[in-house]
């Protein structure tokens, strides 16, 4: 049952994949309840089933069974339409490999998804520049991800995610690309981002030092399976 | 996602991969060229030949004669034709009637004789005919030797080559010198006149008013020669080898066949005309104006029909050269498709970014119809603008070829403005046609599939 302040809970979530006559079950009935405000860390080596987890919540994939509840929505139920809806208005993502499009400057890549909210022209503006000015980017709107260090990409990738003021923010292993001390500064962030707008974040990483420094609570996957969920600090 | 932000994006990525895209849309362009020149030449053989019938004043002119003029003098009258015997005279009032009528822009008489020519010397009998003012415009006189009547009563004469050849070794040397018409004018006599008992019992004629036939001379300036023969067959101006101004024509009161019979009917004071042209604004004109005339008590005559056919013959012709125009279009439209199909593989991850930031299969959708709408758009435009030239090209050349045989110049492709608005709009819906499939295969992307693409 869903707690006071759950923001967000998966219930006995599978996800299965068919490969011939080979079924292969990448997320195998997982539960997990995820607090508004809170900072939780999807942990496991590769192939845990940590990243497919992530993309069901953030409701780009849907699961074989079982249901993920987002305020009062079960997401495996939501039509297409509704569950785009919900990564326009509810979600930011953040992604490994950036995931910036390479034919856009900066600014333009940040307004992407004001534009499919369709956010009148001015207040896109204001939005883009307010974002990229959180993250530090805002000298660099004009440049093209090309023109930017691994680092700047990520930080511009996250003022991209918070531009449409989402609820939760899911990062697919935000540090996967970067040096340890960028790495650092991303998760510094997204604390930072955490504390001042008391924003839900889940990260999926493999590495464990990271997850213990910075998230509030490690939910360690293994085999599809959750095997442990515990509070940190 | 909105119209102008789909726009915007939509031309965004067709920058992206100039080359390809620029290619594919030219292949459209080279479709919608093929496309509009070919319908242009239909279209301008099209215009050519009704301007040419037109002007000919064959197409846009009803013939109108006196019903009573069908029946022979002594032949007694069909049954139940009671309207004949009551039909009316065309005479001068109802010239004027007919004059008065909607869309009519002329009413002329025919004007023809058979007279004496005497030039140098020589006497020539030939046929005369007075032309209308608007003959000037008909496309017969292009291309003459000399020029046309220097005034609607210009006392001038137009020869036809042939008749000028009877009268000289040279024809164009004709042109500023004199002839001389010899004809029989008709007059009527005043009732006080001292001879008309005796005319009128020469005549066996009981009835009032009598009409005088009296050799006369006129001497013409011949302004013109002309090769063809501008004679256009029923009402116009067929068989005659001199011509003159109408008014001219009939400010000379030559005896005319109808004079014979308003003298037999007794009513030579008031002269009618055997039959009369009606001239009207353009083809469409003729059948309302037609029934008008009928409704006077006249009968009627037009080449209304042979229009229709020559239109049939033509909308044919223009179905036929648009399937093959179509045919480069659709063979085009392939292009599309493989260009869209390979944009989907190229841009599998920027289409799950996309979905990931919220993007419904609608909008990407969208997106990919806007690109296939836009390579439409801009292959439409430039393909009329090519077609243009091609068509051009080919007036310029056909131009050329009438040159070199003496003929003159014509326009054979024209491009209406429907025609510019329909190919580039055809443009745009074999497009989108076009980017159906690859826009529904990327709107269907799984956004994870997507996003896992490198």
């Amino acid at each position: 049952m869903p707690t006071a302040t759950a923001f967000l809970q998966a219930e006995s979530v599978s996800r299965e994949y068919r490969l011939g006559e080979t079924v292969i079950r990448a997320v195998d009935a997982v539960s997990l309840t995820v607090e508004k405000g809170e900072f939780i860390a999807l942990l496991g080596s590769s192939g845990s089933g940590k990243s497919t987890l992530l993309s069901m919540m953030a409701g780009l994939d849907r699961p074989t069974s079982g249901a993920i509840r987002v305020q009062e929505r079960n997401l495996a139920e939501l039509e297409a339409d509704d569950l785009a809806r919900y990564r326009r208005e509810t979600v930011g993502m953040v992604f490994q490999s950036f995931n910036l499009l390479p034919r856009m400057t900066l600014e333009e890549n940040v307004e992407l998804p004001l534009r499919l909210a369709e956010i009148d022209r001015q207040e896109r503006a204001s939005r883009v520049g307010e974002a990229l000015e959180r993250v530090g980017l805002g000298a660099r709107r004009r440049h093209r991800p090309s023109e930017l260090s691994g680092g700047e990409q990520q930080r511009g990738a996250l003022a991209r995610a918070l531009v449409n003021r989402p609820a939760i923010l899911f990062a697919d292993e935000p540090t996967g690309n970067l040096d340890s001390v960028n790495g650092e500064q991303i998760l510094l962030l997204l604390r930072e981002i955490q504390d001042s707008l008391g924003m839900t974040i889940i990260m999926v990483t493999h590495e464990r030092p990271l997850a213990e420094k910075f998230a509030n609570r490690i939910a360690l996957l293994s085999d599809g399976r959750l095997v442990s969920d515990g509070a940190q600090h | 996602m909105k119209t102008r932000d789909l726009s915007e994006l939509a031309v965004r990525n067709l920058r992206e991969a100039v080359l390809r895209n620029s290619l594919t849309t030219l292949g459209v362009a080279v479709g919608v060229a093929s496309l509009v020149a070919m319908l242009s030449l239909g279209v301008g053989l099209q215009t050519l030949a009704s301007q040419r019938l037109t002007r000919s004043g064959l197409f846009d002119a009803v013939f109108v004669t006196s019903q009573r003029n069908f029946r022979g003098p002594r032949r007694a009258p069909p049954a139940g034709s009671e309207a004949k015997q009551n039909s009316r005279a065309l005479d001068e009032d109802a010239r004027q009637q007919l004059s008065k009528l909607s869309n009519v822009t002329e009413v002329y008489p025919q004007i023809r004789f058979v007279t004496d020519v005497r030039y140098a010397g020589k006497s020539e009998t030939t046929a005369v005919l007075g032309l209308p003012d608007s003959s000037r415009s008909s496309g017969a006189f292009e291309g003459m030797t000399g020029a046309y009547f220097s005034s609607p009563t210009a006392e001038e004469a137009i020869l036809q080559i042939e008749f000028a050849k009877v009268l000289s070794d040279q024809p164009p040397s004709l042109v500023g010198k004199e002839l001389t018409l010899r004809y029989a004018e008709r007059s009527a006599l005043p009732k006080n006149a001292d001879d008309e008992d005796v005319l009128d019992s020469m005549m066996a004629s009981g009835t009032p008013g009598s009409i005088s036939i009296v050799p006369r001379e006129k001497n013409l300036r011949i302004v013109g020669v002309i090769e063809s023969d501008p004679s256009a067959g029923i009402g116009g101006f067929g068989g005659a080898r001199v011509y003159l101004p109408l008014k001219t024509a009939e400010e000379l009161h030559v005896a005319q066949p109808d004079d014979l019979q308003a003298f037999l009917s007794g009513n030579s004071a008031k002269p009618s005309y055997m039959a009369l042209t009606v001239r009207v604004h353009s083809p469409k004109d003729v059948p309302q104006v037609e029934a008008a005339i009928k409704q006077l008590g006249f009968a009627t005559f037009s080449l209304l029909d042979a229009t229709k056919s020559l239109r049939l013959v033509f909308t044919v012709f223009d179905l036929f050269l648009g399937l093959f125009g179509s045919l480069a279009l659709t063979v085009s439209s392939l292009g599309i498709i493989n260009t869209l199909v390979m944009a989907i593989l190229e841009r599998r991850r920027e289409i799950g970014i996309l979905k990931a930031l919220g993007a419904t299969d609608r909008d990407v959708r969208s997106l990919f119809f806007a690109e296939a709408g836009a390579m439409g758009l801009f292959g439409g435009f430039f393909g009329v603008a090519l077609g243009w030239l091609i068509g051009s090209a080919l007036t310029w050349g056909t131009t050329i070829y009438l040159h070199r045989q003496n003929l003159p110049g014509v326009k054979i492709s024209y491009i209406p403005w429907w025609l510019a608005l329909g190919a580039i709009g055809f443009a745009i819906i074999v497009s989108l046609i076009a980017g159906l499939y690859p826009a529904s295969r990327a709107a269907r992307l799984n956004p994870v599939d997507a996003l896992r693409y490198e």
